[in-house]
């Protein structure tokens, strides 16, 4: 971005809205919105809290897991539909419904299932971040090319150094899911915990809003996001490193 | 024709009396895809120890349709390939390809790369660097062992897919069209280095092409197929002395009526 011939960096796109934001809460506008300074200034507050720190481990350990699980499986998964017809045919509808199906609402369920706790938070992770890392472990699969599989035939493979072969293959699509699964656990870690509310995230989430502590609200969802953006940003470096060759293929 | 006892493996079947220099033979086989069209039909060949041996055609004569039977990458629909005797079930340690995408792995190394067939045979590594670099050395990409296949031109790529056939030492050499995705002026070149490293080598060839000159220029033996359904239409043996000045070949007059002939039966099948 060039403004006035000076180059400035995209983010200072943000930079506008928090002076707006710190505009409109300066004036008391609405009461959703205090001051960005107010939001700022609570943020050690609400990191120093001890309840802070036990829901920060409780969402760190359930979304960890959560997405651990999502990437074993969700690999797994790809593979199989990658590699055997007869397993794509049956299992890839079933994969882009739960894709685009608004999983939210899927959350009671889970918790019926799972009941008020962690392993409620973490089955919502994992349904929130598996089903891409299927499909796009699945695309790498595909995309492998024909003939560097026919070629690790011809040299004598065995199953297993062919699998690693198509593995290898399909790392940058595979990462690219991982990517993307990484950011949609997050919502799921969140609205998991919103729901449940009683642990974790959600649990300060609800103590902030329902006594109106919005500058804690809104630090929280700062400290959030930050989470979100710098896990997708670690997935992107490891990408980078990879992606050299994701365009070379033959 | 006495290069038949450098190749062959002390343990390897002894080969019929029939055809005692044939290391390859092809009987009757038919190839048809998704049950109504033909690739191939009734193809029966020889393909004789130490000799380089082109399949020649337009496209859509089965050429390569043949070649990966040969390799046992293929199931033919009919007939049978035997290898020093034995029947073709799939892939063996007797026979290399070199692939016409050069089918390199872009995140491994030249050296990795070329020590492939070595690495899936379980070859220890050290053993097997030290053969892939021999190879490397002799196909002429000394000093790129640390470099990855997007770092090289496509000639140089087909040297690698060339260094790593060669390195797991098989009898035959499967080359499908390993030419065609490489400029021409490279091509030239690595023809005429394909003709020294023969007589190094000492090893069958066998090469599916579409160009008349690289067949004429590299082969002993022409089989020239038909398209659709793929069959065997005259078999060519050019006699073109190879020993001297690689360069010179293209200007004998073996080599140019040679092609002109090959392209007067050819070109029936193309208009």
């Amino acid at each position: 971005m060039e403004i006035y011939g000076y180059r400035v960096p995209a983010a200072a796109a943000l930079l506008v809205w928090v002076v707006i934001w710190e505009i409109v809460g300066q004036f008391d506008l609405l009461l959703m919105f205090p001051p960005f300074s107010e939001v700022l200034a609570s943020l050690p507050e609400v990191i120093g809290t001890a309840s802070f720190a036990e829901a920060a481990r409780i969402t760190v350990v359930s979304y960890l897991s959560g997405l651990a699980l999502a990437i074993v499986v969700g690999v797994g998964l790809g593979l199989l539909m990658g590699m055997v017809k007869r397993a794509d045919q049956i299992l890839n509808m079933w994969v882009n419904i739960f894709l685009s199906a608004p999983l939210s609402a899927l959350v009671p369920v889970i918790m019926i299932l799972f009941g008020m706790g962690s392993p409620t938070v973490v089955a919502t992770v994992f349904m929130f971040a598996v089903w891409i890392i299927a499909l796009d472990t699945r695309a790498g699969v595909l995309h492998a090319s024909p003939s560097l599989i026919d070629m690790s035939r011809s040299f004598g493979a065995s199953r297993g150094q062919r699998m690693k072969l198509i593995l290898l293959s399909a790392l940058p699509e595979i990462l690219a899911g991982i990517r993307l699964g990484v950011v949609r656990g997050v919502k799921g870690v969140v609205i998991g915990q919103l729901l449940v509310s009683i642990i974790g995230v959600g649990a300060l989430f609800s103590l902030y809003s329902q006594n109106f502590l919005m500058a804690h609200f809104w630090a929280l969802i700062l400290i959030l996001f930050a989470f979100a953006l710098s896990l997708a940003e670690l997935i992107n470096r490891l990408e980078a490193r990879v992606e050299y060759y994701a365009g070379n293929r033959s | 024709m006495n290069m038949t006892s450098a190749t062959e493996h002390a343990g390897a079947p002894v080969a019929p009396a029939d055809a005692p220099d044939a290391i390859i033979e092809v009987e009757g086989i038919h190839k048809v895809y998704s049950g109504n069209v033909t690739a191939l039909e009734n193809i029966n060949l020889d393909f004789r120890r130490g000799e380089m041996t082109s399949l020649l055609g337009p496209s859509g004569c089965g050429k390569t349709t043949l070649l990966k039977i040969v390799a046992g990458l293929l199931k033919p629909t009919d007939g049978e390939v035997r290898v020093n005797g034995a029947p073709v079930k799939g892939p063996g340690p007797e026979r290399a390809f070199v692939f016409q995408d050069f089918a390199l792995m872009p995140w491994a190394t030249v050296l990795r790369n070329a020590g492939y067939g070595l690495e899936v045979r379980g070859v220890a590594k050290r053993e097997r660097e030290e053969r892939a670099r021999h190879y490397i050395n002799e196909v002429g990409l000394a000093g790129f062992e640390e470099k990855y296949p997007h770092e090289l031109s496509g000639g140089m790529r087909q040297r690698v897919g060339l260094a790593r056939a060669l390195a797991v030492d098989a009898d035959v050499l499967l080359m499908d069209e390993p030419f065609s995705a490489v400029d021409e002026q490279t091509r030239r070149k690595f023809q005429e280095d394909l003709i020294r490293l023969r007589e190094i080598e000492k090893k069958t060839f066998i090469l599916v092409t579409h160009s008349i000159e690289e067949a004429v220029y590299l082969s002993d033996r022409i089989v020239l197929l038909s398209p659709r359904p793929g069959r065997v239409a005259q078999i060519v043996t050019p006699e073109i002395d190879r020993s001297g000045d690689p360069e010179a070949i293209r200007r004998t007059t073996e080599y140019l009526d040679l092609i002109d002939d090959i392209w007067a039966g050819l070109r029936t099948y193309v208009e």
